[in-house]
């Protein structure tokens, strides 16, 4: 009873101080350390990234100039003097070959996922989906460069036609240097990609409900009807997903272009890297261009997120 | 009874997708084969069997310089993520706080947003904080990918997991460490081993975000792989990509097989 009345307010705080610390240690020491390599290596770079991409010219040396719209303008506003038509035709071009890997990948990845959902025997459906996705746990440079051996001009297409040519009397195929022409380029990136395509539409047509199909059947569809009434519908979410996934990473990939394409199949992503690693040196430029990027991937996320199968994407 | 699903033992569905097989796997077969030609210069003709581009890898000390170099990464970057990345599983899935939507879309952003634009981004980072690039900027950039993924795989096993499992460890006497370690960490490890096993893939096969941090000092076979390639066809990386390939295939399976496990318990 002869402590002083300060004492007891005192230990109070400190309790209360040490109570939340308490509460707080747990989050922190499970949270703390991702949050903090996710901020130093992930947001405060993008937000340099949006902070130089607002300085016209900046280069490696250079005393940076003044905040300006600069970079943007010199490739979205066709009048500014300083406006080139090469950027817009690279990010049309990138989009291009994006949105036709997308259907490539489309049209040869939903039969091969619904045989494989629907029609593949049991026993082997889980080894066959993971043969099929196999491939991509091996080097994507390596697959891209085994692709540069067979488009060669003196690769293996031109001498299995060679060969056709010459089994077929009066058949004469051109022979041609597939080698760094746009085909090259899409045959590239749809072989990288397709998996992912498979293997989304696969998650998505397995969980079809199959007594749906014998419904349709049963109520007098024939199975063209079914197919086009009953499983595309159903899937619809999961096709959504798998091209919006394969789209944003085709748009931004880099080796495929690179090794495929050559010098006159320049798409966003060699663009922004020759900014900063190759001959012409612009760091304000690509910084630009690679918001241009993120941004639009970001809107084919938001479209994602609202339309497409969420539970599809997370599952692979 | 008519059906929908028609069920002749060989349907066009089963032809197309045999042929698909074909197109995943000829590239890569024609890779293999041809790295075992015995010509002096690349050709597509076959000149009959020989080890030789193997001799020539195998004597190639630059190819083992970069290959360790891509190991060392790799390990350290996968062996912090394995650790940071399921605390921040855990945490995400047992906390409420305001901006968590936040932080796992950022979390997240790793895994979608394309390699140029982090690599891009956290060059200019390090160049504004004036930090030498090294091998140990690379494991830096590195982590915030093998995290994310070591992250997400774990969580997918988190939310199939019974959320009182916790709870009867600490109501049985298990202070929170103990609940951790000897409850969920032994039920989350195929998840655990699975995601890393993706990261590692992944950051053995990385090409940009290693461009932009490698600087002088370190060359991760990667770019090694990529500066001998664009200018042409060459047979001793046809070998190695032979045995990275075998390499790869064997990690798969083992992930594919923990992830069975996983699945099947």
């Amino acid at each position: 009873m002869d402590a002083s009345p300060s004492k007891p307010g005192v230990s109070k705080f400190g309790g209360q101080f040490w109570n939340k610390l308490q509460t707080l240690a747990g989050p922190l020491a499970l949270l703390g350390p991702s949050g903090l390599w996710l901020v130093l290596f992930l947001v405060l770079p993008t937000l340099l990234i949006l902070d130089i991409s607002l300085v016209p010219g900046l280069r490696p040396g250079t005393v940076p100039g003044a905040y300006g719209f600069g970079n943007y303008s010199q490739v979205f506003n066709p009048f500014d003097p300083a406006f080139d038509p090469v950027y817009i035709q690279v990010i049309w071009r990138s989009i291009y070959y994006a949105a036709g890997t997308t259907c490539a990948c489309l049209v040869l990845g939903f039969p091969v996922a619904y045989w494989l959902a629907l029609m593949a025997p049991r026993r082997w459906r889980n080894l066959l989906v993971v043969a099929f996705v196999l491939p991509l746990w091996t080097s994507s440079l390596l697959r891209a460069y085994a692709w540069t051996s067979i488009l060669r001009p003196t690769g293996l297409l031109n001498s299995l036609i060679l060969w056709i040519n010459g089994m077929v009397p009066g058949l004469e195929i051109p022979t041609q240097d597939w080698l760094y022409t746009r085909t090259a380029v899409l045959i590239g990136l749809t072989y990288s990609f397709l998996p992912y395509m498979v293997l989304i539409l696969y998650a998505s047509l397995e969980k079809l409900d199959r007594s749906l199909l014998e419904a349709s059947a049963d109520l007098g569809a024939n199975p063209r009807q079914t197919f086009l009434k009953v499983t595309v519908p159903q899937s619809l979410p999961g096709i959504a997903a798998g091209c919006l996934l394969v789209f944003i990473t085709s748009m931004g990939d880099f080796v495929v272009p690179t090794l495929l394409g050559g010098a006159s199949s320049m798409t966003i992503s060699r663009l922004i890297y020759n900014q900063f690693l190759g001959i012409t040196r612009n760091w304000g430029l690509g910084s630009s261009l690679s918001m241009v990027l993120i941004l639009a991937v970001s809107v084919a996320i938001a479209l994602l997120l609202k339309y497409g199968d969420r539970s599809s994407v997370t599952e692979t | 009874m008519k059906r929908s699903i028609p069920t002749f033992p060989v349907s066009w569905q089963a032809i197309f997708s045999l042929a698909m097989y074909g197109f995943m796997y000829g590239p890569i077969l024609v890779l293999a084969v041809y790295s075992f030609n015995d010509s002096e210069r690349y050709t597509s003709v076959w000149r009959g069997f020989s080890l030789r581009w193997y001799e020539t890898l195998f004597q190639d000390q630059r190819i083992f310089q970069a290959l360790q170099d891509t190991l060392v990464v790799a390990f350290v970057a996968v062996g912090i993520a394995s650790v940071v990345g399921t605390l921040m599983a855990i945490g995400l899935a047992k906390y409420r706080f305001p901006g968590k939507s936040l932080y796992r879309g950022v979390s997240y952003l790793p895994l979608i947003v394309p390699d140029i634009a982090i690599a891009v981004a956290t060059l200019v980072f390090l160049a504004s904080i004036a930090v030498p690039l090294s091998i140990w900027t690379i494991i830096a950039a590195h982590l915030v990918f093998c995290l994310a993924y070591v992250a997400l795989v774990v969580s997918s096993r988190l939310n199939g997991l019974d959320p009182h499992l916790e709870e009867a460890a600490l109501d049985l006497g298990a202070n929170p460490a103990q609940a951790l370690v000897k409850v969920l960490l032994p039920e989350l490890m195929p998840a655990i081993v699975s995601g890393c096993l993706l990261a590692f893939v992944l950051s053995v096969d990385d090409l940009l975000i290693s461009s932009f941090t490698a600087g002088s000092g370190a060359n991760p076979l990667p770019i090694e792989i990529f500066s001998r390639i664009r200018t042409g066809v060459k047979p001793d990386m046809n070998a190695l990509s032979v045995l990275l390939i075998l390499t790869s295939g064997m990690i798969a399976a083992l992930a594919e097989y923990l992830r069975y496990k996983g699945e099947s318990r």
